[in-house]
């Protein structure tokens, strides 16, 4: 099994904060982590080659610090490791994005399966997976809660839906794209943190993988952001005083009518 | 130095004459690219993603943001029309789609265009009535057996069939499992834009452009995206962001079915089996009225009163991630970055102190309760009411109540 992880790093949100008196983002100190999903497509990457045998390629597009999110992949046992970063890939969206990972993807040569984490925490977006699926022409499954078997070129993934989940037969090579419920990430290990501090990594720039240029970057993208603003302050309201007979029956008072109101629809 | 950038076609860069040294846009960018040195503005290259938010909050026009110009890949004035994908499930039609119908109207007025549906599925065409009534001037119908329920690939084959023959301006989606997985196939294959979970829609009367509206860093900030050079303009909008378009049973329009040869319904993938889960998913996207228990419940058991609470309302039960990762309710629960993002009439935290992930699923709903014995919870500084209390004696009371108000 040869297994592409694509993974992004992003902003610790945990770190975020807001200055209550301009309303902008406060960076300072924010750390940059693997973004949360991607790590659940490392793991399930690591158990899928415990089980098969194979090899694990962990692949980001970014600039050169990403790199240490890659690093982070090694230490928890994925075998290779390859950044994409070029200023020609500057103020890529969606659709260039999964145009450039799966041109880098073509490059690195024969997989069996592409596993990305769900979104990204830092645009939510959920595109670039099915993007890189559509890009490339091969099937995808995504939200999946859990590999049931994979096994003579055929996986079976549940995929989650709203109402439950689904199960989904596909040929490989696939995509799938997955959730949080799938499994728990592994820790590092400690011959995992050496292995991952010499390991080379191999860097793709917009030259070594015979793309477009004109669907790279900020030219390549369909959409573009127009106006960033920060959303205005949701303040507190009332704190509703009293013991809990009082402070209750004044809750009822006003949640009345919308509970109402809300059943009927 | 940023005058180095002048190679690159699309570039960015301090025009050091102009900049006063006033770190506005060290503060704006939400990259975190911009550094001062010497009081004049620096952009780190290696983080700058061009997005433009600096442009726009320099007072003094000391940022040049430099758009290579594209030229359009076709005659866009061909394309006319605000479509809506209408997702169906089971041959129901989704309740996103009528939202969808609503926001449509008004984007179809503006533009002064008509308002079409994209009903794929097998035996859908009676459904086909209640999007006339909602609002739809035209039904795009292509129905097959092996269209029955939503497969990627045929799906996406489809529409790509019918706006490349159609030209749609506009085709909106809703934000759903199938909705993001099916538009972003359809984004690549068509060579167009799409923007997910537009919480704004609205249209540019002067250069007729759809101007789409997203939170982004777990909604701390707001972009409005455009696609100017592409089309169709494509969005994914949310559960309960716009308001469901109103029924008028008066309402016909016209049906247009289309069918397709070759292998164009054949799907790699194969569904081998649907399983839904029991009342337990009570679909929490979709839920009017969301009740949702924390590590403040302090053990499992305690769920119980959440549950009653929520089922005296109607509604939903959610919970906070630390109530998941403890086990005492399953993932499908859980609100909040790593869950699922809701904005129900009404949101009853108990228990939850409100942490940044937790708020950036649930921060748009219109009303938030909060009950929490720790008055200093951030919950409370968005909550609309709060009730400083153990929420074990509290929430019985809050259910107590509410029957006899509701007479259940």
């Amino acid at each position: 099994m040869n297994i592409i992880v694509c993974i992004k790093q992003v902003p610790d949100t945990q770190d975020i904060r807001i200055n209550p008196e301009t309303n902008t983002l406060m960076r300072e100190g924010v750390q940059s982590i693997v973004n949360p999903f991607d790590m659940y497509a490392i793991e399930e990457a690591l158990r899928i080659k415990e089980k098969l045998g194979g090899k694990i390629t962990v692949l980001s597009m970014g600039p050169k610090q990403a790199e240490d999110a890659l690093r982070e992949a090694i230490s928890m046992g994925a075998d290779e490791m390859v950044l994409m970063s070029d200023r020609a890939f500057a103020g890529s969206d969606t659709w260039a994005t999964s145009y450039t990972l799966a041109k880098g993807i073509q490059k690195l040569g024969k997989f069996d399966l592409i596993i990305c984490g769900k979104q990204a925490i830092d645009g939510d977006t959920a595109q670039v997976g099915p993007g890189i699926a559509a890009t490339l022409d091969i099937p995808q499954v995504t939200y999946v809660k859990k590999t049931e078997e994979i096994k003579e070129g055929i996986a079976r993934f549940e995929r989650m839906t709203e109402e439950g989940y689904e199960v989904i037969e596909t040929p490989l090579p696939c995509l799938i794209t997955v959730v949080k419920e799938i499994n728990i990430p592994r820790l590092p290990s400690l011959k995992g943190k050496i292995k991952a501090k010499q390991a080379p990594v191999v860097i793709l720039t917009a030259k070594d993988i015979d793309a477009d240029p004109e669907k790279l970057g900020l030219k390549g993208s369909p959409t573009v952001v127009r106006k960033i603003f920060t959303p205005p302050k949701r303040t507190g309201g009332q704190i509703l005083q009293g013991d809990t007979n009082e402070s209750v029956n004044k809750l009822v008072e006003a949640l009345k009518d919308v509970v109402i109101s809300s059943g009927k629809t | 130095m940023a005058e180095q950038n002048n190679s690159q076609e699309c570039s960015i860069r301090i025009l050091t004459d102009k900049c006063t040294g006033c770190t506005l846009c060290v503060k704006t960018c939400p990259f975190g690219a911009i550094t001062m040195r010497d009081k004049k503005a620096v952009i780190d290259f290696g983080k700058c993603t061009l997005c433009g938010a600096c442009v726009a909050t320099c007072e003094f026009k000391a940022i040049e943001l430099t758009v290579c110009k594209v030229q359009p890949k076709a005659d866009l004035s061909a394309y006319k029309g605000v479509w809506v994908f209408a997702e169906q499930k089971k041959g129901a039609i989704q309740s996103v789609v009528y939202e969808l119908l609503g926001k449509g109207r008004e984007l179809a007025n503006d533009l002064g265009v008509e308002l079409s549906c994209i009903l794929i599925g097998d035996g859908a065409e009676r459904k086909a009535q209640e999007l006339f009534w909602r609002g739809a001037d035209n039904v795009y119908l292509v129905e097959d057996p092996k269209l029955k329920n939503y497969m990627d690939e045929p799906y996406t084959n489809v529409i790509v069939e019918l706006v490349k023959e159609f030209k749609p301006e506009i085709l909106l989606y809703g934000a759903t499992s199938i909705g993001r997985s099916l538009a972003s196939r359809v984004a690549v294959k068509l060579y167009t834009g799409l923007t997910a979970d537009c919480t704004g829609l609205a249209i540019d009367k002067e250069k007729k452009l759809l101007l789409q509206t997203r939170p982004a860093f777990g909604g701390n900030i707001m972009a409005t995206i455009l696609c100017e050079n592409y089309r169709p303009q494509m969005s994914t909008v949310r559960h309960k962001v716009f308001k469901e378009a109103v029924v008028d049973k008066a309402k016909t329009g016209r049906i247009i079915k289309k069918s397709y040869s070759g292998n164009l319904y054949d799907s790699r993938t194969k569904l081998l089996e649907i399983k839904e889960e029991e009342s337990a998913t009570v679909n929490l996207t979709e839920a009017n009225i969301i009740v949702s228990g924390g590590r403040g419940l302090g053990k499992p058991e305690n769920f119980k009163i959440i549950e009653e609470l929520a089922k005296v309302l109607g509604g939903a039960v959610g919970a906070s991630r630390s109530a998941v990762d403890a086990e005492w309710i399953p993932y499908s629960h859980q609100v909040g970055q790593t869950g699922k993002t809701v904005c129900p009439k009404l949101y009853i935290a108990c228990g939850i102190s409100g942490q940044i992930q937790h708020l950036a699923g649930m921060s748009s709903s219109d009303i938030i309760v909060a009950i929490n014995k720790d008055p200093n919870a951030p919950i409370f500084s968005m909550a609309t009411y709060g009730i400083v209390g153990d929420l074990n004696e509290v929430v019985p009371v809050l259910t107590q109540k509410f029957k006899e108000v509701l007479k259940k």
